[in-house]
C-alpha cells in the first residue's frame, strides 16, 4: 500500500471495479436466465393467451417466437373454430410481429449469453489482479493463511450444498416405501420395491467403477505435480497436471457417454410418471458434481498454464494447492456418489 | 485495554470525498462497505415496514378496504405483499443491518484487525444485495399467477404453490434473487471466519474477543452451513418449474414435503443468524452501561455456541402439522425445549451483569433493556410453540405471528436500534440528540408492543396467519393491533429526525463519548475511525473486562 507508516504484513487492496461489475453481471444473467425459461413478457401476451391452455403455455411458445406463435395457435380448438377470414387475419397479426417475436425468441439466449459471457470476463480480469498482487509481494505469510482459510471454507459450503441433493436422494431410497401410501395409486405401486418399478439403475461395476479409478488415479497423479513442484522439478509438475487434466477430460466424456446411455435405453428419464423423482436426483446430483469436474479440470488448465509462465515456484503456489484442494473435494464427492448412488442403492 | 499511539494514522487526505462515486462503488474498505450495508437496510427496513402498514391498514377492520381490487390490487397483491415484507425484513433488513453493517464496521477494529481479510470481496458481498433485492421488485412487477403479478406464496416458499401455483416468471425471479442474496451471505462468512481466526492483534486471542465478534463469529458459521442447502432447495424448485424434474411433484413420486425439511435446515438456523449479533450488541451495551465486564463470559461463548449448534438439529419444529411420527415429533419437541436453557443463560446473565453495577440508562441502555423484555416474551412463547400438542392447536395463527416478531421485529431490530445508538457517535463522528432517541424508544416500544401482544389473543381465538380478510369476531384486537403500528410509524419519522438533527448539528462526539464503561478497541480510535486503522497493530493487554 501506498500509506507510509504500515507495520503489518495484511493486504489492504486496492479500490477495484470487478465486485460491482461482477454484481451486474449476476444481475444480467439472472434476467437472462428467466428470460431463456419463461419469454419475454410483454403486450404480445394478452393477444394470444386466450388461445392457450394456461397463461404458462402462452409464454412458453411466445418466448420460442413468433413461428412457435403459430404453430400453436393452428392445433388450438379455438382457433380452428374461426371462419377462414379471420383465422387468416389471426395469422397475418402474428406475421406482422413476426420483427417483434424474432427479437423475442433470440433474446432469450442473448441476455443470458451476455451475462455469463460478462461474469467469466470479469471473473478473469478479477483474477488476474489476484495475480498481480501475488507477484507484487501482496501475499506475505499471514495472507497467505488466510487465503488458505477462504478455499477450505468455500469448499464447505459446497460440501453443504451436496448435503441437499444427498438428502433428497436418501430420503427416497431409504423411505422408499413411505410412497405406498401415496394417493395416486400407480405411485403407490411402483415404489413397493427399490429401485421403484420402471427404473433400471445402472451398473456400479461397469463405467461408474472405471470413473471411480479414474478420479482416484487422478488424485494421485495431482498429488505427483504438487511434490514435484515443491521439489522444484517443473517438468514433472507439468506431466503430472496434464495427467491430471486429461484424466479429468475422460471422466466427464465417460459420464457424457453413460448419460446418453441412460437416455437412449430408457433406463429412467430426468422426470416423469410415477417415478420421475430417481432421475431427477440421480442426474442432478451426477450433474452438479459432473459440473464441479468441468470447473475443476478448468481450474488446472489455469494452473498448468501458469506453471508454465513461471508463476509458481517451490515456496509459493497457492493458486495450485487450492486448485487441487478443489480437486480432491470433487473426488470425494464422487466416491460417496459412487458408494450410495451406484452401489448401495443401485 | 491498552493500545499503540494513533497519532499518525488519522490521515485524512488519503480517504476520498463521500462524493466520488468510486469511492463507493469500487470501495476495498470495511467501513464504506459497512455504512453502505446500513444504509441499504434502513431503506429496504422503510420499505418493508410500509409494506406493513399496507397490511395492518387492510386488516384494521374485517372486510376487505384496501386489496379490493382497486390501486392496490386484490387478495393476491396482499399475499404479496406478505411474502415480500417476510422476505425483505429477513435478507435485505436484519441481515444486512447486523452483520453486512454492524459486523463490518466492528468486527475488524474488535479484534484490532486493519481490515477485512478479503477486501475486495467484502465489497462483491455488498453489491449482490442491491443485485439481488432488484431481483426480489422487478417479480413482484411480472405474472406469478395466471392472473395476478407477484410471488403471493409466504417467504416460506413451499411447494406446490412455488411450482404449479405460480407458473409466471414472477417465481424464477425471486428464486434467483434469493441465490444471489445466498451467494452474498456465504462470500460474506467466509471473510468473517478468515478474519476473526486470522487477524487477531497480538494478545488478542480467541476468549479475550469482545462477545460481539464471538456472536458473529458463530452467525456466520451457521450461514456457511445452511445457506447452502437452501440454493440446493431453491434449485430444486428451479428445475421442478422449468426443466421437468419431480422433487417435489407427488405424480413422479416426489415429496413436497422435502422441501419444508430442506428449507427448515436453513431456516431455522436463519432465526438465530438473525438473533446471534444482537446478542453480541446487546452484551457489549449492558458492559458498558453497568460499567461491568459482562456476567460469565465463559458462559456467555458457549451458550452463543450451543445455540447454535442446537439450532441445526430441531428445523422439524416448524412441520409439526404435516403428518409427523409422534417419535420424531417427540425428539423435535425435546430437542427445541433445550435451546431455553442457553438462552436463559444469555438473559440471566445480562441481569447479573446490571446486578451491582452503575447503570446509566443512556438511549443504547434503553432499547438494550427493551430487547432483553422482548426477547424474554417471544422466547417464553417459543418454549410454549416448541410443544407439538400446543403447536398443533396454533399452528398457522397469530399466535406464532406474535412469536416471531417478538423475537424478531421487537427483539433482533430492537439490538439493531440498540447498535445504532451505541455505535452511531463512533461511526459518524457526531453525538445525536439523546431526547430524540428517547421518545423515538418509548414510541417504538409501546407501539410494537401494541401491535403484536394482542396477536397473541387473536391466535388463541384462532385468527389464521396469511388471510387478506377475517371474521368479525377479531375485530377488537386487530384494531389494537393497527393502532400500534401508526404509534411505531411515528417512532420511525422520530428516529430519521433524530437522523437529520445529528448530521445537521455536527457536535463533535471525541473518541469515546460513553466513558470508563467502554473498553472496546473501537473507543480507542477517533470519530469517526481513520480510513485505515490500526496501521501499526495494537497491543492488547487484557484488564479483565470484555
Amino acid at each position: 500500500m501506498s500509506h507510509a507508516a504500515v507495520k503489518h504484513d495484511y493486504h489492504l487492496v486496492n479500490p477495484s471495479p470487478w465486485p460491482t461489475l461482477a454484481s451486474l453481471a449476476l444481475f444480467i444473467t439472472a434476467v437472462g436466465l428467466v428470460i431463456f425459461m419463461k419469454g419475454l413478457v410483454g403486450d404480445p401476451l394478452s393477444l394470444i393467451s386466450s388461445y392457450f391452455a394456461n397463461e404458462g403455455a402462452a409464454i412458453s411458445a411466445m418466448g420460442q417466437g413468433s413461428d412457435a406463435v403459430q404453430a400453436a395457435l393452428q392445433t388450438n380448438a379455438d382457433y380452428n373454430n374461426l371462419d377462414a377470414a379471420n383465422k387468416a387475419a389471426l395469422l397475418d397479426k402474428y406475421a406482422g410481429s413476426k420483427q417483434w417475436f424474432w427479437l423475442l425468441g433470440k433474446s432469450q439466449f442473448l441476455v443470458l449469453g451476455l451475462g455469463l459471457l460478462s461474469i467469466c470476463t470479469i471473473a478473469g480480469m478479477w483474477w488476474a489482479d489476484v495475480v498481480k498482487e501475488a507477484h507484487a509481494g501482496d501475499h506475505t505469510p499471514v495472507v497467505g493463511i488466510g487465503l488458505r482459510y477462504g478455499m477450505i471454507l468455500f469448499i464447505l459450503s459446497e460440501v453443504m450444498f451436496f448435503v441437499a441433493w444427498f438428502w433428497m436422494f436418501f430420503e427416497q431410497s431409504i423411505w422408499n416405501e413411505a410412497r405406498t401410501l401415496s394417493t395416486i395409486p400407480e405411485v403407490a405401486e411402483a415404489w413397493k420395491s427399490w429401485p421403484p418399478a420402471g427404473v433400471e439403475t445402472v451398473d456400479a461395476w461397469h463405467l461408474p467403477l472405471m470413473n471411480t479409478l479414474i478420479l482416484l488415479l487422478s488424485g494421485t497423479t495431482v498429488t505427483w505435480a504438487h511434490h514435484a513442484l515443491q521439489e522444484g522439478n517443473r517438468q514433472a509438475t507439468a506431466i503430472g497436471l496434464a495427467l491430471t487434466i486429461a484424466l479429468g477430460a475422460l471422466f466427464t466424456g465417460i459420464q457424457v457417454n453413460e448419460y446418453g446411455h441412460i437416455l437412449n435405453h430408457h433406463a429412467f428419464g430426468f422426470g416423469g410418471e410415477n417415478v420421475g423423482i430417481y432421475g431427477s436426483s440421480f442426474f442432478m446430483a451426477t450433474g452438479f458434481h459432473g459440473a464441479h469436474v468441468f470447473i475443476g479440470t478448468i481450474f488446472l488448465i489455469v494452473c498448468l498454464v501458469r506453471l508454465l509462465l513461471g508463476h509458481f515456484t517451490p515456496k509459493q503456489h497457492f493458486g495450485f494447492e487450492a486448485a487441487a484442494w478443489y480437486w480432491h473435494f470433487v473426488d470425494v464427492v464422487w466416491l460417496f456418489l459412487f458408494t450410495f448412488i451406484y452401489v448401495t442403492f443401485g | 485495554m491498552a493500545h499503540a499511539a494513533h497519532t499518525d494514522n488519522d490521515v485524512h487526505s488519503d480517504r476520498p470525498s463521500i462524493f466520488n462515486p468510486w469511492r463507493w462503488l469500487n470501495s476495498t474498505n470495511h467501513k464504506d462497505i459497512g455504512t453502505m450495508y446500513l444504509i441499504f437496510a434502513i431503506v429496504a427496513g422503510l420499505v418493508g415496514g410500509g409494506m406493513s402498514g399496507l397490511m395492518r391498514w387492510e386488516l384494521m377492520e374485517p372486510g376487505i378496504q384496501v386489496f379490493n381490487g382497486g390501486m392496490w390490487g386484490d387478495a393476491h397483491n396482499y399475499n404479496v405483499v406478505i411474502t415480500m415484507h417476510g422476505l425483505i425484513m429477513i435478507f435485505f433488513m436484519v441481515m444486512p443491518a447486523l452483520i453486512g453493517g454492524f459486523g463490518n464496521w466492528f468486527v475488524p477494529i474488535m479484534i484490532g484487525a486493519p481490515d477485512m481479510a478479503f477486501p475486495r470481496m467484502n465489497n462483491i458481498s455488498f453489491w449482490l444485495m442491491p443485485a439481488s433485492l432488484a431481483l426480489g421488485v422487478l417479480s413482484t412487477f411480472v405474472p406469478g399467477t395466471g392472473s395476478g403479478n407477484g410471488f403471493g406464496g409466504s417467504w416460506v416458499l413451499y411447494p406446490p404453490l412455488s411450482t404449479s401455483g405460480h407458473p409466471g416468471p414472477a417465481m424464477d425471479l425471486l428464486i434467483l434473487s434469493l441465490h444471489i442474496a445466498g451467494i452474498s451471505s456465504i462470500l460474506g462468512s467466509i471473510n468473517f471466519i478468515t478474519t476473526i481466526l486470522n487477524m487477531r492483534a497480538p494478545g488478542m486471542t480467541m476468549f479475550k474477543m469482545p462477545l460481539f465478534v464471538w456472536a458473529i463469529f458463530y452467525t456466520v458459521w451457521l450461514l456457511v452451513l445452511s445457506l447452502p442447502v437452501l440454493a440446493g432447495a431453491l434449485t430444486m424448485l428451479l428445475t421442478d418449474r422449468n426443466f421437468g424434474t419431480g422433487f417435489f411433484d407427488p405424480a413422479q413420486g416426489g415429496d413436497p414435503v422435502m422441501f419444508q425439511h430442506l428449507f427448515w435446515f436453513f431456516g431455522h438456523p436463519e432465526v438465530y443468524i438473525l438473533i446471534l449479533p444482537g446478542f453480541g450488541i446487546v452484551s457489549q451495551i449492558i458492559s458498558t452501561f453497568s460499567k461491568k465486564p459482562v456476567f460469565g463470559y465463559l458462559g456467555m461463548v458457549f451458550a452463543m455456541g450451543m445455540i447454535g449448534f442446537v439450532g441445526f438439529i430441531v428445523w422439524a419444529h416448524h412441520m409439526f402439522t404435516v403428518g409427523m411420527d409422534v417419535n420424531l415429533k417427540a425428539y423435535f419437541v425435546a430437542a427445541t425445549m433445550v435451546i431455553a436453557v442457553p438462552t436463559g443463560i444469555k438473559i440471566f446473565s445480562w441481569i447479573a451483569t446490571m446486578w451491582g453495577g452503575s447503570i446509566r440508562f443512556s438511549v443504547p441502555m434503553m432499547w438494550a433493556i427493551g430487547f432483553i423484555f422482548v426477547f424474554t416474551i417471544g422466547g417464553v412463547t417459543g418454549v410454549a410453540l416448541a410443544n407439538s400438542s400446543f403447536d398443533v392447536i396454533v399452528h398457522d395463527t397469530y399466535y406464532v405471528v406474535a412469536h416471531f416478531h417478538y423475537t424478531m421485529s421487537l427483539g433482533a431490530v430492537f439490538t439493531i436500534f440498540a447498535g445504532f445508538y451505541y455505535w452511531l457517535p463512533k461511526m459518524s463522528g457526531y453525538k445525536y440528540n439523546s431526547f430524540l432517541g428517547t421518545v423515538h424508544f418509548w414510541l417504538t416500544f409501546i407501539g410494537v408492543n401494541t401491535v403484536f401482544f394482542p396477536q397473541h389473543f387473536l391466535g388463541l381465538q384462532g385468527m389464521p396467519r396469511r388471510y387478506v380478510d377475517y371474521a368479525e369476531v377479531f375485530a377488537y384486537f386487530n384494531k389494537i393491533s393497527t393502532i400500534g403500528y401508526v404509534i411505531t410509524a411515528v417512532g420511525v419519522l422520530v428516529f430519521l429526525l433524530m437522523l437529520l438533527e445529528c448530521f445537521i448539528m455536527k457536535r463533535k462526539a471525541g473518541n469515546n463519548p460513553w466513558g470508563d464503561g467502554a473498553d472496546t478497541l473501537e473507543w480507542t480510535l477517533s470519530s469517526p475511525p481513520p480510513f485505515h486503522q490500526f496501521s501499526e497493530p495494537p497491543v492488547f493487554e487484557d484488564k479483565g473486562g470484555h
